[in-house]
């Protein structure tokens, strides 16, 4: 375990560190943070034990709304966290 | 140089390497990643002693191999008596994501002494790779950034899967209620840091829709690397047609 974690996680750094990249392939990289972000975040909020889970009792769905607005006014990770946490806290009051 | 010169100057030099702005904003910005990381690390630690591991182990496995969902999984597969090979195939196949946050990183730690890699490269997650691609381009020193950051979110998932592991026997967390909700909150916001063109959110929207469609058809977590690579690829060929 401790080697296929660790391979996957230094070896394009250490090859890659030192080489000039190809246009095309700094520009597919480019795209890489906010792909894997999302494709981390909508399964996040929209499944539950394998299927999708539209309804106003997905808590973190309802949440991520309010969340998604507070990012986008304050570009603030400590604020839209705390804010996150508190919408997410109300909500589980009111639900 | 007289000694006393040299002994000034050597002082100079560690009180700029403890004063480093890099290494300390590094270290700020991990703490909204131990938030995340305690609910899942206290998780992880009490189930993990639950399903027969001893807390030592159970500490051991954070500290070696540093991945969240792979530790989960290896743990329902251990109690599930699943052959060693099976186990660590599948750590590799949850893992292989850190082959692209490792690559897109390599645009900022460049041109680094061999034998750093090793070091910066253990210390990649979701988390870490998501905070410091929003922030390494104000960072003078990147790579000092970048340990700041890593291995104060690393000591988080350590200490957290060891609370979770020894108190488990005194103390019953339930599930994480609100704190569950950490992780999605700091995700949507670096998403949002993350954006800058009207491409790049059509690519964060097919890829969470490739994420969900993968991760409905296909067992494992192959839908994160799937989507992220394919969604890229949409973005550079929607970059060449503007």
């Amino acid at each position: 375990m401790v080697i296929v974690t660790f391979l996957p996680r230094v070896l394009p750094l250490s090859i890659l560190g030192n080489k000039e990249l190809p246009e095309r392939v700094v520009l597919w990289l480019s795209f890489i943070p906010a792909a894997v972000l999302s494709a981390l975040l909508a399964p996040s909020i929209l499944l539950k034990n394998g299927s999708i889970y539209l309804s106003l009792d997905n808590t973190a769905l309802i949440a991520f709304f309010p969340t998604l607005f507070v990012a986008y006014r304050t570009k603030n990770i400590f604020y839209t966290v705390s804010g996150g946490l508190i919408f997410y806290f109300i909500l589980m009051l009111i639900f | 140089m007289s000694q006393q010169e040299k002994k000034i100057d050597d002082q100079d030099y560690l009180l700029a390497k403890l004063n480093d702005s890099s290494l300390k904003a590094g270290i700020k910005d991990a703490f909204p990643i131990i938030l995340g990381y305690l609910p899942i690390g206290l998780a992880y630690g009490m189930l993990a002693v639950n399903k027969g591991l001893t807390p030592l182990q159970t500490t051991a496995m954070s500290l070696f191999v540093f991945a969240g969902s792979s530790q989960l999984v290896a743990i329902e597969m251990i109690a599930a008596g699943a052959a060693v090979a099976a186990i660590v195939a599948m750590t590799f196949l949850v893992n292989l994501r850190h082959l692209l946050l490792s690559a897109s990183l390599s645009l900022h730690l460049r041109n680094l002494p061999f034998y750093y890699y090793p070091f910066l490269g253990f210390l990649v997650t979701d988390e870490s790779f998501a905070v410091s691609m929003s922030k390494l381009e104000s960072q003078k020193n990147k790579q000092r950034y970048f340990v700041g950051l890593g291995f104060t979110a690393y000591l988080g998932w350590v200490f957290s899967s060891a609370a979770g592991a020894f108190l488990t026997e005194f103390i019953n967390f339930g599930s994480g209620g609100a704190l569950d909700f950490v992780l999605p909150a700091m995700f949507v916001v670096l998403l949002v840091m993350q954006i800058s063109s009207s491409s790049e959110i059509i690519v964060a929207v097919f890829s969470g829709l490739l994420s969900l469609f993968f991760a409905l058809v296909i067992d494992g977590s192959w839908n994160i690397i799937l989507a992220t690579v394919l969604a890229a690829f949409l973005g550079v060929y929607i970059s060449g047609n503007s």
